[in-house]
């Protein structure tokens, strides 16, 4: 969801940019008024600036409810203990029921790493850097059965790219 | 796009003066000359580097894993580096016709920025130093056996060597707009911003130095604490360092001097596209006041590398989203829309500079909104550190700040007669739609969650990287042909 949100947002405005910047490119041969040009360059900055704040203040708004940080509320079902090594993931428990909050409690015993959980397509469903001397918990709700893999989302060394493990998500009973 | 020649260069007036004050001293011109010299042969060269990569995850050739993350390292605190040089070269070559700037000063910089990548890339390749440009710490120092003790410290003592370079040459910036405009507030333009000061404010490249003047003393200031922490730790593995503030001072650093390349470097198209339009830029108050505005959020939105790191206090998340929002206001509604009406029907010749110049402003502007959008917390989250990360920052580095540096050489060829050929316009097709389409598999790859820095894929990654790696080669080409058409005629612009 994010992601398609993320990729037609920015073929959208970026290509809306790229026509403009097309369409005044080819006008720059011919010739008009740099007072009346002036004129409606400073009308344009202003209607561009609060069109762009009339579209980013809700945004930002709605979206800064959608924040991954954990709160207090909800009570986990289970709690995963995960830690970065170089170069291989420890997880306390690795197996969740789909449907009940799970709480994944990510740290690492000596470099920063990067908790990224894939789904079975491959797809990045949430993420958290495993910190020295942090635990960063993520609270998550497995809605699809199914093996989850982990990956490492920051680089730790020469072995980054071979930290792989998994946790597979039971049909909720 | 049509040949222009020196010629066709009008000269911009305001009430019937010139927009410039003076010439760039001659000392200078030579050493400008030789920043954009190396700036040219070194971009060449790490671009050579970024296509490897990308081959090699396109499984088209095969590079060890070791030495895939040296080259990830050389790639990345050298673009940052040239980055950073080129874009010295261009602020100093015009803001030195405003006030009196040292050339002994711009001449140690350069002294320190080659004994410091001498030092940066005997530590990567032949330490082995692999530590990516962002030396995490407390990475440097916990190589599995990968690299020593020795490539750790030539690696870092190699990167504050070239900051303190650039520290000196911000100091004399500094000085020099002090003596001549009083203050650092009045060279921003403050009293005609914010006051009622009826005097001309300082032209546009005197208020964008002064910015990367005032933001880039702490920036580089606070990246060389991280590095002596850094270098300590290695020797002394007892000494440790708070991760989360580890990250906090690379961040604000790298951030800030990142984006200063860019200042630096957009310097060139508020001199130099004037002069093919014959419509001055002029330091109009929404012009001054996205300035000063830019100065301060540069300095206060790099939590949003931090998003994912949820232990860094909540209202830095929270600020770091707001702020990389309200960021894309000066880029989009002053600078993009000053440069599309500056452009628009000005009844110029279009060519290989103004062309580079006016590219750049649009890799900004279009760079700017994946950028955006992964400012967003909540796309972050699935975003972070995959590959969407570098698409947005190749758009506007590689067809912002790099495109202006090449604009910038093409201007300086001008100089020396030199006209622009069949070659040339076919190496500005070729980097222009090449950059495009080159950022967009990554941005298409981020959306696939492909991870950013690994230096081997999974096979449904691969074709994406094929298709990258053919835009990478079609970019290289372009940029080499720019390299050499510049290198030709270095001499000459330096006389």
């Amino acid at each position: 969801m994010e992601q398609t949100i993320a990729v037609l947002a920015s073929a959208i405005l970026g290509t809306i940019l790229l026509l403009i910047f097309a369409g005044v490119a080819r006008s720059a041969q011919s010739s008009a008024s740099a007072e009346d040009v002036a004129n409606a360059t400073g009308r344009w900055r202003r209607t561009t600036f609060w069109s762009l704040v009339l579209l980013f203040v809700p945004i930002i708004g709605y979206s800064l409810t959608r924040t991954p940080y954990a709160s207090g509320s909800a009570s986990p079902v289970v709690v995963v203990e995960a830690t970065g090594h170089q170069w291989a993931w420890t997880l306390a428990h690795d197996t969740v029921p789909a449907g009940q909050p799970v709480e994944i409690r990510v740290t690492t015993a000596d470099v920063n790493h990067g908790f990224g959980l894939y789904d079975a397509n491959n797809r990045l469903v949430t993420q958290t850097q495993a910190m020295p001397g942090f635990t960063n918990v993520i609270r998550h709700v497995f809605t699809t059965p199914g093996t989850y893999r982990v990956l490492c989302l920051e680089y730790c060394g020469l072995g980054h790219h071979t930290m792989f493990s998994q946790i597979v998500v039971t049909a909720a009973k | 796009m049509t040949s222009t020649s020196a010629s066709d260069v009008r000269t911009p007036v305001i009430g019937g003066q010139t927009v410039y004050t003076g010439i760039t001293p001659a000392r200078g011109r030579g050493l400008v000359a030789a920043y954009l010299g190396i700036t040219a042969l070194v971009l060449a060269l790490l671009m050579v580097f970024g296509l490897l990569m990308k081959a090699s995850q396109a499984g088209v050739i095969t590079i060890p894993a070791n030495r895939f993350y040296q080259l990830l390292t050389a790639h990345g605190i050298g673009m940052v580096a040239i980055s950073g040089l080129g874009g010295a070269g261009v602020m100093w070559y015009f803001l030195s016709r405003y006030v009196e700037l040292s050339p002994a000063i711009l001449f140690a910089n350069l002294v320190c920025f080659l004994v410091g990548v001498v030092l940066v890339l005997g530590g990567i390749f032949l330490g082995g130093f692999a530590a990516a440009w962002t030396f995490l710490f407390p990475l440097p120092a916990h190589s599995q056996g990968v690299w020593g003790t020795g490539a750790t410290a030539s690696y870092l003592v190699g990167v504050l060597l070239v900051g303190v370079g650039f520290l000196l040459l911000f100091l004399d910036t500094g000085r020099a707009i002090i003596r001549k405009y009083g203050s650092l507030s009045k060279a921003l333009g403050w009293p005609q911003a914010f006051g009622s000061s009826g005097e001309q404010a300082p032209p546009p490249t005197v208020v964008a130095s002064t910015v990367v003047t005032i933001i880039n003393i702490p920036a580089i200031a606070v990246g060389a604490v991280i590095l002596t922490m850094s270098l300590v730790n290695a020797y002394a593995p007892g000494f440790q360092v708070n991760a989360l503030l580890a990250k906090n001072l690379i961040y604000f650093f790298g951030h800030i001097f990142i984006n200063s390349t860019i200042y630096m470097a957009v310097i060139g198209v508020y001199e130099i596209l004037p002069t093919f339009t014959g419509r001055p830029w002029k330091s109009s108050k929404p012009f001054l006041i996205a300035w000063t505005a830019t100065m301060l959020m540069v300095m206060a939105v790099y939590p949003h590398h931090l998003f994912m790191d949820y232990a860094n206090p909540g209202w830095a998340h929270v600020l770091g989203q707001i702020l990389s929002y309200a960021s894309s206001l000066p880029v989009l509604a002053v600078t993009a829309i000053a440069t599309l009406g500056n452009v628009y029907r000005s009844g110029m010749k279009w060519n290989i500079t103004a062309g580079l110049l006016f590219a750049s402003i649009m890799g900004w502007s279009v760079g700017v909104v994946p950028a955006v959008i992964d400012g967003t917390i909540a796309i972050n989250r699935v975003m972070h550190n995959t590959l969407w990360v570098p698409g947005h920052f190749h758009t506007y580095l590689l067809l912002g700040v790099v495109a202006m540096l090449f604009g910038f050489m093409y201007f300086l060829g001008l100089s020396t007669g030199a006209t622009d050929s069949a070659l040339d316009r076919a190496a500005f097709w070729m980097y222009v739609v090449g950059t495009l389409a080159f950022a967009s598999a990554f941005l298409a790859a981020g959306a696939m969650s492909v991870p950013r820095r690994w230096a081997v894929h999974l096979d449904p990654w691969t074709s994406l990287d094929r298709i990258g790696a053919f835009f990478a080669l079609v970019v290289v080409v372009g940029a080499v042909v720019f390299v050499l058409k510049f290198l030709r005629r270095v001499r000459a612009v330096g006389a």
